[in-house]
């Protein structure tokens, strides 16, 4: 079979002359040393003990699977997706992976594909590797395969469950990821930019983010259902039978998706921001001691100041966990009121 | 199958013949790991040492014989965080400095500088490894370095389809765009969401072939050793001159 010539301009060699830019790539020193040395070293254990599950899981298949499914998720952040007059977006793959191989080949691969990006094309820096890894791939695997599983609890036990699982666990887990940052950032901020700033900003980006990864790792995973059933992890305790019949995502598992997930959300960063009281102040005068501090970074010295600063500003806080919370309830009900209008299209065809 | 050229990976390598491209692929790897760790971890108030840096990295570059054009083109992955260091004096805290009539957070340059310099050496020190050594090399080297095997060979596996996937991926558009498919908002992704569950089943697929023929020919389960071809040749010294000029004026500064 003779490949047809690439045509000029197209798939990897843009990643010459445009930039791949894949959120959250973070370059060398974008934390500090401490968060980077104990974060990679979460990374290899984690890949360590992945490559050991990957080993029992797929036996000798396990390298050219593997191996294929990683390529498949470097072309599938390729592949461009619509986002909104002209402008573009990407899928990140991590909850798409884990739901389609489990969350332990899911995490290897996604990794592999990083470890890539960071080595060859010096998209994330070598020193960022660890938290790089945690954030895109241990948390959107991990964090996606664990939505799902809860999900799939309340949703029907067939594909539409599935699918509607997948459409907001994957939403979740990039969420997930970005809190994972967050709190990264509190740890080893690099800039004296408050935790609550941070978090807020990032949470409410990548929800906004996360309703398109959300919409098409579920249409990923319905296209796959309906040809191959048996290939998604995520649906091995259901009947094949049921499952390769056209997914029809019904209004109602979204309505009790979105119920579930907004309130989740909700409480996770209400919290958050109750536990942490506007910073902003508080890192004017940290400063000083954070500069002398820089060369150890781990001894928590913001930490330990935004736990102990006042409750004065308790209900800037609340207010600002209040509107992030209904932005991302608000962004969410967008992105399921674009699912189920798709989802009635199925239905119609 | 995959032409006449290497694969689209493999021209990340321009080729050369410069001491930078002679050097063991394992040492280069040290070197370069050792040299960013060693920008990573100076403090931003330290602008000497980010001086010493840069100066490494274009001596660095001028002698492995990277177009400058290259290495600007291949910077351009870290511009996202660049724009986001710019925003930082607006929005950050502490002492405020006049510049231009405007109140910038003193910290918040700080910290600009501190992010842009270390983005900026870290990206061009593994674009200079990339450009100077093919990716058999480096998954060699990293072998050397007692990566586990197996996922040296996942990594093997995945950059050899990688162009095949992308290719298919390339067709499948060319057939959309062909039936006048134009999305123009999210709601219309489903045909490329479809593509994409169509190309992990394929890809699923082909990999269960590849497994099949592997067999056929012999496969146990275990690689073949990627090691024993290369040549015993040790630089070690590399892996010590690269950093030690940041490592010196980073350690001067202390005393």
């Amino acid at each position: 079979m003779a490949a047809p010539p690439a045509v000029p301009g197209e798939g990897i060699d843009d990643m010459f002359d445009s930039p791949a830019i894949v959120a959250m790539h973070a370059p060398d020193g974008f934390l500090e040393p401490g968060v980077a040395v104990v974060t990679a070293v979460i990374a290899v254990v984690v890949t360590a003990i992945g490559l050991r599950r990957a080993t029992d899981e797929l036996g000798d298949r396990q390298v050219p699977l593997a191996g294929l499914a990683a390529a498949f998720i470097f072309a599938a952040q390729m592949f461009n997706f619509p986002v909104a007059a002209g402008t573009t977006g990407h899928l990140l793959g991590g909850a798409l992976a884990a739901i389609l191989l489990g969350p332990w080949v899911g995490s290897l691969i996604v990794t592999v594909v990083v470890v890539v990006q960071a080595v060859l094309f010096a998209d994330g820096g070598l020193t960022a590797l660890g938290y790089n890894t945690i954030n895109m791939s241990i948390v959107t695997a991990f964090g996606g395969w664990a939505a799902f599983r809860l999900l799939r609890r309340v949703m029907p036990a067939n594909s539409a469950g599935v699918v509607g699982a997948t459409a907001l666990a994957a939403g979740i887990s990039v969420v997930l990821s970005s809190a994972a940052f967050s709190i990264e950032w509190l740890f080893g901020a690099s800039a004296p930019v408050a935790f609550d700033t941070v978090f807020g900003a990032m949470v409410g980006v990548h929800a906004l983010i996360g309703i398109g990864e959300g919409l098409i790792s579920a249409l990923v995973i319905a296209a796959v259902l309906a040809a191959r059933p048996d290939l998604v992890a995520g649906a091995a305790d259901l009947d094949l039978a049921d499952l390769s019949r056209p997914a029809r995502v019904g209004t109602r598992t979204f309505v009790i998706g979105a119920f579930l997930s907004s309130i989740v959300v909700a409480a996770v960063v209400s919290q958050f921001a109750v536990d942490n009281p506007d910073g902003l102040e508080k890192v004017a005068e940290d400063e000083g001691f954070i500069s002398s501090a820089r060369d150890h970074a781990l001894d928590s010295s913001i930490f330990a100041d935004y736990a102990t600063s006042g409750v004065d500003n308790a209900t800037v806080s609340l207010a600002v966990a209040g509107v992030a919370g209904v932005l991302i309830t608000l962004a969410v009900g967008y992105g399921l009121l674009g699912a189920s209008r798709l989802g009635r299209r199925t239905q119609g065809a | 199958m995959g032409g006449g050229h290497g694969s689209s990976v493999d021209r990340l390598h321009l080729a050369g013949d410069t001491i930078i491209h002679r050097l063991a692929p394992h040492v280069k790897i040290v070197a370069t790991f050792a040299f960013v760790i060693s920008v990573a971890i100076s403090p931003r108030q330290r602008v000497e040492v980010f001086a010493v840096a840069f100066a490494c990295v274009l001596t660095l570059i001028m002698v492995a014989r990277i177009p400058l054009r290259v290495w600007l083109a291949r910077c351009a992955v870290i511009l996202p965080f660049m724009t986001m260091a710019v925003l930082v004096p607006f929005v950050g805290g502490g002492e405020q400095t006049e510049v231009l009539g405007v109140s910038l957070s003193t910290d918040g340059l700080w910290a600009a500088f501190n992010i842009a310099a270390k983005a900026l050496i870290g990206a061009s020190a593994s674009i200079v490894l990339a450009a100077t050594t093919p990716v058999t090399g480096l998954l060699e080297g990293f072998a050397r370095l007692r990566v586990p095997r197996v996922l040296i060979s996942i990594v093997a596996f995945m950059i050899r389809y990688l162009d095949l996937l992308v290719a298919q991926l390339g067709r499948m558009r060319t057939a959309m765009v062909a039936r006048a498919h134009d999305p123009r908002w999210l709601w219309q992704a489903k045909p490329i969401a479809s593509s994409a569950g169509a190309l992990f089943v394929r890809s699923y697929e082909r990999g269960e072939r590849v497994h099949q023929a592997m067999l056929a020919r012999g496969y146990t389960g275990v690689m073949p050793d990627l090691v024993e071809q290369s040549r015993p040749r040790s630089d070690w010294w590399a892996a010590i001159v690269v950093p030690a000029p940041v490592v010196a004026v980073l350690v001067l500064g202390l005393l």
